[in-house]
């Protein structure tokens, strides 16, 4: 009681209404657990996650050791060799314009597009924003068949362009649209209160708010495009990926395939280095009383013609002329011809792989977007960081990182579906990530403070609180893996046990041919199982909102 | 319930220190209010105790079990006590009777038994469980909020400014409900918050902290009358300070020779004559007619009303300090106006070495 001086008076009690003695006795020290304060104090990791989340960033460096380790082995002069070629400089060139257009256009798309849905009065807004996540369903190989096989022009820059925008915008859309849900009105209308119009206010308040969520999208569709290897492959734009893809292929040219791999490397070690210092350190999660109300919506007016007119055209090209030029060809091939217990065999099996792989990807995703979000710290970022560098690995370059190391260290896995889904996870991980990691941004930390109040132990409080409020961003992370998975090809091609066909490889065998009436089918099938996950995206989403 | 002893908490982020050696005792079954300025240290005060952080030093006890000594840590989940957010931070997902049963075993909240009774307790209408937390209002949140630390049966409640979000109207309504509540359990319970009135109103004891030390524990009525500087003087309540000649029982001042509270001060001064300062609260400052033979003179500057009472500032005549008297809102002066001034009671003696800032006037 050194600091409590108080003026003496004549009736004061010693300390405490009732004069109780401060005295206390600390009987029981013997018995209570020794802690060193772990978990609780905000600076500290728990253990467990932190192993959890180690070994996953481990397993998710496998490919980018296997690059880095090849390359070491052949020596620096014939890697410069390979590396420092006319070939390369056009192949940084094409990825480079394609990456930036891309990104350009899908984020102007997809902030409009998930502002039209989620704040202004658009005529039949539920349609829409199914329509604009639709896109996803359509893998972008698929997407490419359909205007190639359609107008073979559809070549070289442009066409890329097109087709990867029509492709990829969605990435954007779905967590913006989400961040713009999560946004609290009231700081819109603090915006307005200090005599910002409307548009003033999107661009100094609403943009900023959504800059993790553009940045997120942006760096995916950067990535998935350093990836992207079927839908160039058929466009005929060559860029890293398909170099690599031919060098494999064509020549077995392991070391040149494998030093353009470490190009594409460097390329996404840049990407990550520009998220991480344009992300910054503000806080996002909401701060305020009680729960959010829904937003006003801004009435369109004279605009909603116009502004229909192009969501139109937008889902006409992205959704229309794939789905169409399915349609042509199947119509082409007669039905007869259809090899419907194939077609059947191939569906189960991309379906279980999808479900299998997205389970396990969006729960391994679970510990790295927790230490990333809750103890933000340079650990927590080179943890998650390095989660990244599946998705900018081409596929095959993680398939034959895979099957070489199985082959060296672990022949029993070798051509087993673990091998398969362990590939998957690598290559999806961060799509599910920026998911969880954003629905745990937002999931207020005092909450778990309560919990733990309530006697609720760490796991129970995450059970209990913090996976219900995260459920929607986890649905919608499994269910873009899912749709991921079942349109994978290239890692499936060479990762898949022997006798073990799925849709995306039974396609491309046969367009790969140019037999576009006997491929279209699986395509179909790609697309249809697709879409009851896109359509599940858009309702949790919805739900998500709501609660 | 069980009391609540804190003895020595220190606590500092990096190099800024929040708390400087804490000494508090709640006894069982009553409420303390901590109150100070926003960064005083007073909800870091809160989270060591719910043991959402551990203190650098010190030793923090609920009833005769120790929660927290250096290297030893009791987890909050398993300190047993109750703790209402700044805003509720109601689950969203939950439903009413959901968040309240949260706490509970998981028979116990599959049978939801203990929902009526807890929403009874806070006043709330039986019918709200199975509504969201977003179909609430702010109050509405907040008792439930109370109800879900409640049901448990902590041993301390921890309530870190449960009102300040909510507005005039519901707030006293609320405040009332969920002292009401923690009173009819005989709860042990921790209120932290920056409004005055709200801790005299509340509390058993109110606890001040100024800078991260907590400066001053007393009962409300005792708080009022012997605050331990002219600083906690002005943070409890409006204060009228006029420098004074302190003597023998009395003390002269611009308001004329005024008797002394009895106090250790007072007591000095008797002894020993000195320069100094005295408190008086607006409220035993009267305005009679300038007519009137007694008081002091002085002219009014301007008059704030509030319905019930109103707060007039008056300058003393001829060009002495402004002071502030709380009037009944009836037969209010007018500014200009010339009155004469009286004070009732008794004034609080200063010594020069207990006044912070100038010690001339504030009101």
């Amino acid at each position: 009681m050194r600091h409590a001086p108080v003026r003496p008076s004549p009736e004061r009690a010693p300390r405490g209404v009732n004069g109780e003695s401060p005295a206390v006795r600390f009987p029981d020290m013997k018995r209570m657990k020794r802690r060193t304060g772990t978990g609780r104090t905000e600076r500290s990791y728990p253990p467990l996650m932190l192993a959890a989340a180690v070994s996953v960033s481990l397993i998710a460096l496998i490919p980018l050791c296997f690059v880095v380790g090849y390359s070491a082995s052949i020596g620096p002069t014939e890697a410069a060799r390979l590396v420092f070629r006319p070939r390369t400089g056009e192949l940084l060139w094409n990825t480079v314009r394609l990456a930036a257009g891309c990104v350009l256009l899908c984020a102007v798309i997809g902030v409009s597009a998930a502002w039209l849905v989620e704040r202004s009065a658009l005529p039949g807004l539920r349609v829409w924003n199914v329509l604009l996540v639709a896109p996803l369903a359509i893998p972008a190989f698929v997407n490419s068949f359909g205007w190639v096989s359609l107008m073979p022009g559809a070549t070289g820059y442009g066409g890329a362009l097109l087709i990867v925008t029509l492709s990829y915008f969605p990435l954007v859309y779905l967590p913006v649209a989400a961040a713009l849900r999560g946004l609290d009105p009231a700081l819109e209308e603090s915006a307005h209160a200090l005599g910002h119009s409307p548009w003033r206010t999107f661009l100094r308040v609403v943009l900023p708010q959504l800059r993790p969520a553009l940045l997120g999208g942006s760096l995916l569709i950067s990535l998935h495009l350093l990836a992207e290897f079927g839908a160039l492959q058929m466009l005929r734009f060559p860029t890293f990926t398909t170099a690599i893809y031919d060098q494999y292929q064509s020549t077995f040219n392991g070391p040149a395939a494998n030093m353009l791999a470490g190009v594409l490397v460097v390329l996404c070690l840049l990407l990550l280095l520009a998220e991480l210092r344009l992300r910054g350190r503000a806080r996002y999660a909401r701060l305020g009383a009680g729960s959010a109300r829904p937003s006003p919506r801004t009435r369109l007016g004279r605009g909603t013609a116009p502004v229909l007119l192009g969501l139109g055209v937008l889902i006409a090209l992205a959704l229309g002329v794939p789905l169409g030029s399915l349609g042509y060809w199947l119509t082409m091939g007669t039905s007869s011809a259809f090899p419907v217990g194939m077609l059947v065999t191939t569906t189960l099996t991309s379906v279980g792989l999808g479900a299998a792989g997205a389970i396990l990807t969006t729960v391994i995703a679970l510990p790295v977007a927790w230490l990333c979000v809750r103890r933000p710290g340079r650990l927590s970022v080179i943890l998650e960081r390095s989660t990244y560098f599946g998705n900018a690995l081409p596929g095959i370059v993680v398939a034959l990182a895979l099957v070489t190391i199985a082959i060296r260290l672990t022949p029993a896995l070798y051509q087993t579906t673990a091998l398969l889904l362990t590939a998957y996870a690598i290559l999806f991980l961060p799509r599910t990530m920026v998911n969880v990691r954003s629905a745990l941004a937002q999931a207020p930390p005092v909450l778990e403070d309560v919990a733990h109040a309530l006697g609720a132990g760490r796991s129970a409080t995450f059970r209990r609180v913090t996976l219900r409020l995260i459920a929607p961003g986890l649905g919608a992370g499994t269910a873009l893996v899912f749709i991921a998975i079942v349109t994978e090809l290239t890692a499936t091609l060479l990762l898949a046990p022997i006798g073990t066909h799925t849709l995306a490889t039974q396609f491309w065998s046969h367009s790969d041919s140019i037999a576009y009436a006997a491929s279209a089918p699986y395509a179909a099938l790609m697309v249809l199982i697709s879409a009851p996950a896109t359509y599940l995206l858009t309702r949790e989403a919805r739900k998500g909102a709501r609660a | 319930m069980t009391a609540l002893t804190i003895i020595g908490v220190t606590k500092s982020f990096g190099t800024t220190s929040v708390l400087e050696g804490i000494d508090l005792h709640v006894p069982a079954g009553s409420l303390t209010a901590v109150l100070g300025p926003s960064g005083c240290g007073k909800t870091t005060l809160l989270r060591l105790i719910a043991g959402f952080a551990d203190p650098d030093a010190g030793a923090i006890a609920i009833g005769d079990q120790t929660v927290f000594a250096p290297g030893r840590s009791v987890p909050p989940q398993r300190r047993r006590v109750g703790y209402v957010a700044q805003e509720g931070a109601l689950f969203p997902h939950l439903s009413v009777a959901a968040n309240i049963t949260f706490g509970l075993s998981r028979s116990a909240r599959r049978a939801g038994e203990r929902v009526p009774e807890l929403l009874d307790l806070v006043g709330l209408d039986r019918r709200l469980a199975t509504r969201f937390p977003h179909e609430l209002s702010g109050g509405q949140q907040q008792r439930v909020a109370l109800a879900r630390a409640l049901a448990p049966g902590p041993s301390v409640v921890l309530l870190d400014e449960p009102f300040s979000s909510l507005d005039a109207g519901l707030r006293e309504g609320t405040r009332r409900a969920v002292v009401q509540a923690l009173r009819e359990i005989s709860a042990t319970a921790v209120l932290v918050t920056h409004d005055q009135a709200e801790a005299l109103s509340l509390a058993d004891q109110v606890a001040v902290m100024r800078q991260g030390r907590l400066i001053q524990l007393d009962a409300p009525a005792k708080l009022y009358r012997y605050p331990c500087d002219t600083g906690v003087a002005g943070f409890v309540g409006e204060s009228v300070l006029l420098p004074a000649d302190l003597r023998d029982g009395e003390a002269e001042c611009a308001l004329g020779v005024l008797p002394l509270r009895d106090s250790d001060d007072a007591a000095e001064a008797s002894a020993q004559p000195r320069r100094g300062a005295v408190l008086i609260r607006p409220e035993q400052i009267r305005l009679h007619p300038f007519a009137d033979a007694a008081g002091v003179g002085a002219q009014v500057a301007d008059v704030s009303f509030f319905g019930h009472d109103a707060a007039v500032r008056l300058d003393l005549l001829p060009d002495g300090p402004r002071v502030t008297a709380r009037v009944l809102g009836q037969d209010l002066p007018v500014p200009g106006e010339l009155v004469r001034l009286t004070v009732t009671g008794d004034v609080l003696a200063y010594p020069a070495d207990r006044m912070l800032g100038t010690p001339a006037v504030t009101s």
